[in-house]
């Protein structure tokens, strides 16, 4: 396995080809897939999410800055909108983190959603796992930051950061998201502006009133400064890596670290059924005009979609029904 | 089922700080269809075939306004063979002198577009000249 052989070696050309592979939904990408799947489960993954203009980019340099600092080798997943009307995409995250453009030990992968719903790509599960492969030390995931929904990091990360700024009427925002509830870490960012202070009141007040989470940890909320002023802003992110590395360890002291792998696999294993039992029905039912046939009968009231699908389960999955 | 895109990235090397011929390029080829990666202003040559590599593009466009392409896009070009990555199209615009086409041309540029052209004019090259993967 020539490719499998050349991601374990940290070849970025190999990888960025292969995490394109499973972007474009190339066959062969999945055999590679199976066959570095043993060289993962090494890395620390970090998720970044909270609105676009938040600074979630901006963070994640800063991070990519510590991390190195450490000499620790990483990888960016910065993921952004696909439009859905042209199917292009602009991808801008790397703007912020190009000062690590020539930096052997850091490789940056931009995303396209590519219609996925849920902040991130159908890609990144995988795109994870290369890097990963690759010996990356940490992975750092930048979501989109549209608001809604964006909760699927927690199936990948071992951390979640949320990212909040004064004066965006974020909080509300958040909350209604449901974007609070995975926050392992709460950044106020931009804290030279006006209001810092009393996001931080309403999230410690919030926290006050939230249920203690598993193993009792209580997110912390770090304030960042202006990213402007390099010195100040370098040791705001002093402090959330600190809190990063914290987490991590707490997870591991109290095993909860078991708790989110199960949660990852599951959904890594949902997934994969997903694309081998659901995919390969739909292709078929698509390709004999079946679906069509369906989807006729369904408008003529001569059948209800539950009925259609139980007929299709029967006749391709006889073993379940 | 499987379904090839085409990446892009738009980099301004150089000194000049005025972008927004290279935002509104960016902007065209996203309403192409295009994933486009973008990576600001003030880039070296070697930021930029570092990031065509690690982003695995198809096609660098090279925005420069100041009259240092002479030396910026071969140099560019130089990087991304030297790397194994020779076969990532190059294309420039810009204020570029006839008489420093050929002598780009001859240093690997695949097309050279000089202020004014038409946007669909650069997004049909590159349909025809930039090959989706296998
Ligand atoms: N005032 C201020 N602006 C910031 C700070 N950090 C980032 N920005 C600016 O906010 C904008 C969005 O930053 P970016 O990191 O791209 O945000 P993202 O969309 O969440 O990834 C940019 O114009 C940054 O220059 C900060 O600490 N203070
Ligand atoms: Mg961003």
């Amino acid at each position: 396995m020539e490719i499998g052989k050349k991601i374990k070696a940290g070849d970025i050309r190999a990888a960025s080809r292969l995490i394109r592979d499973i972007e474009d939904s190339i066959p062969e990408a999945k055999f590679t897939i199976k066959h570095i799947f043993p060289y993962t489960g090494k890395a620390q993954v970090v998720g970044i999410t909270g609105s676009p203009g938040a600074g979630k980019s901006t963070l994640v340099d800063g991070l990519v800055e510590a991390n190195r600092k450490r000499n620790r080798t990483v990888g960016v997943l910065a993921v952004d909108p696909t439009s859905p009307f042209t199917g292009g995409a602009t991808l801008g995250d790397r703007i912020r983190m190009q000062r690590h453009a020539e930096d052997p030990g850091v490789f940056i992968r931009s995303l396209a959603t590519r219609g996925s719903l849920g902040g991130l790509s159908k890609a990144v599960g995988d795109a994870i796992h290369v890097m990963d492969a690759m010996g990356k030390d940490i992975i750092l995931v930048e979501t989109v930051g549209t608001g809604q929904q964006e909760v699927e990091i927690i199936n990948y990360a071992h951390t979640v950061i949320v990212v909040l700024v004064p004066g965006m009427g974020d909080e509300i925002q958040a909350i209604k998201a449901g974007i609070m509830e995975i926050a392992d870490i709460f950044v106020v960012n931009k804290s030279d502006r006006e209001g810092a202070g009393k996001l931080q009141r309403e999230l410690m007040a919030m926290l006050d009133m939230s249920p203690v989470a598993a193993g009792g940890w209580r997110p912390p909320i770090v304030t960042i400064g202006n990213s402007f002023k390099p010195e100040e802003f370098e040791q705001d992110i002093g402090k959330l890596s600190a809190r990063i590395h914290e987490h991590y360890e707490f997870l591991v002291s109290s095993d909860l670290i078991g708790d989110r792998l199960r949660r990852k696999t599951m959904h890594e294993l949902n997934e994969a059924l997903r694309s081998s039992i659901l995919e390969p029905v739909l292709n078929m039912l698509v390709s004999t005009g079946e679906l069509d046939r369906m989807v006729e009968k369904l408008l003529k009231k001569e059948s209800d979609p539950c009925s259609l699908a139980e007929e299709v389960a029967r006749k391709y999955l006889q073993e379940c029904i | 089922m499987s379904e090839r895109k085409l990446r892009v990235m738009v980099a301004k090397p150089g000194l000049d700080g005025h972008d927004r011929g290279a935002r509104v390029l960016a902007r065209c080829f996203r309403d192409a269809g295009f994933e486009v990666i973008y990576t600001g202003c003030h880039q070296t040559p070697a930021q930029i075939a570092s990031s065509a590599i690690q982003e695995d593009v198809d096609l660098v466009g090279l925005s420069c306004l100041s009259g240092a392409h002479r030396y910026l896009f071969p140099q560019v070009v130089k990087l991304l063979q030297e790397n194994g990555a020779g076969d990532i199209t190059v294309i420039g615009g810009g204020i570029i002198p006839d008489q420093d086409c050929q002598k780009l041309y001859d240093a690997g540029i695949k097309a050279i577009f000089t202020p004014g052209t038409p946007l669909d004019v650069i997004v049909d090259w590159i349909k025809k000249n930039v090959k989706p993967l296998e």
